[in-house]
């Protein structure tokens, strides 16, 4: 399976993640720097997380603008597998492929740490691995990670099964305490309603192997493996 | 004549603003009683040159909506001023 890692100036996840594919995962990986709009070689885009041209303006705000976007728009709207991590996601989101905003995070601190999240939902392709419940441990780094909806669209994403993560204690409790940000709902990722865009806070290429202290992120990559070879 | 448009962005009100309301605390804790509420926002000046074709009103607005303004969680407001 070929991935495509998208690097925009300011992304300092894409070796990362680009690592955890070629030499955990085995599987064929390019960069893509963001002025190539040709994506469609790839079975599967990572929009990595970073601070895509230094979060001027707003998060994602100007990333979504570069030429790449626009084959990724349309790739995901034909149903290819695009996972945003971090500040990917906050792309994701401004690009419109997923609902919502990213807020400041409640306490106006940057989180570098381990949480927990739960999998809300074992959906094709990148929780087929997983059964609702299962839950994580996975680092988050950001300062803006506090995920916003109107009441309406929260309900939506609900009733739909689009969240995917969920902030929770380590027994999978999705209390108050366990929500680092302030996100609503507890949110960690969620997906789009045909379910092949992604997009979370939590970092699965920081967690991908043993001497990283978890494994857990791994399995979010495996399950795209098996869904799509 | 070189015009230019002041924006102002702040969160909507359906939003917490949580610096808005650090700065609250700051300024109750300074004695500042009276201070019940604070937004913090975004101002932008956005100097424009005569080559606009249709008004300078739309042109504003469609640079919001379109990159400015994340209107999910954000709203705006602008003046236009007029330099000779």
């Amino acid at each position: 399976m070929r991935f495509g890692v998208i690097v925009f100036p300011g992304s300092n996840c894409d070796q990362d993640c680009f690592h955890a594919l070629k030499d955990v995962l085995k599987q064929e990986v390019d960069y893509i720097w963001h002025k190539d709009p040709s994506i469609s070689g790839y079975d599967c885009i990572i929009l990595p997380g970073g601070f895509s041209y230094g979060d001027y303006l707003r998060t994602g705000a100007i990333a979504k603008f570069s030429p790449v976007m626009k084959s990724v728009i349309r790739e995901a709207k034909k149903g290819k597998p695009v996972i945003g991590i971090c500040n990917g996601f906050q792309i994701l989101l401004e690009a419109g492929l997923l609902p919502g905003a990213m807020l400041r995070n409640r306490n106006l601190r940057f989180i570098c740490k381990y949480v927990y999240v739960s999998v809300e939902n074992s959906r094709e392709p990148f929780t087929k691995l997983f059964s609702p419940g299962d839950i994580l441990k996975i680092p988050i780094a950001h300062g803006e990670g506090c995920y916003y909806a109107d009441k309406e669209t929260i309900k939506r994403l609900e009733r739909q099964g689009q969240v995917i993560f969920r902030y929770c204690d380590s027994k999978g409790m999705s209390t108050e305490s366990a929500n680092p940000n302030g996100s609503l709902g507890n949110i960690a990722g969620i997906c789009n309603e045909e379910g092949n865009v992604l997009g979370m806070m939590p970092h699965p290429e920081r967690s991908s192997e043993k001497v990283l202290g978890s494994e857990d992120g791994r399995r979010i990559f495996q399950s795209i493996l098996k869904e799509v070879l | 004549m070189k015009q230019k448009a002041k924006i102002y962005i702040t969160l909507k009100k359906s939003v917490l603003d949580p610096q808005g309301n650090t700065v609250r605390h700051a300024l109750n804790s300074l004695g500042f009683k009276e201070v019940e509420d604070v937004r913090l926002g975004k101002y932008m000046e956005i100097k424009l040159n005569s080559k606009i074709k249709t008004s300078i009103e739309n042109q504003i607005r469609k640079m919001c909506d379109k990159v400015l303004v994340n209107p999910v969680i954000e709203e705006y407001t602008y003046e236009i001023e007029g330099e000779k």
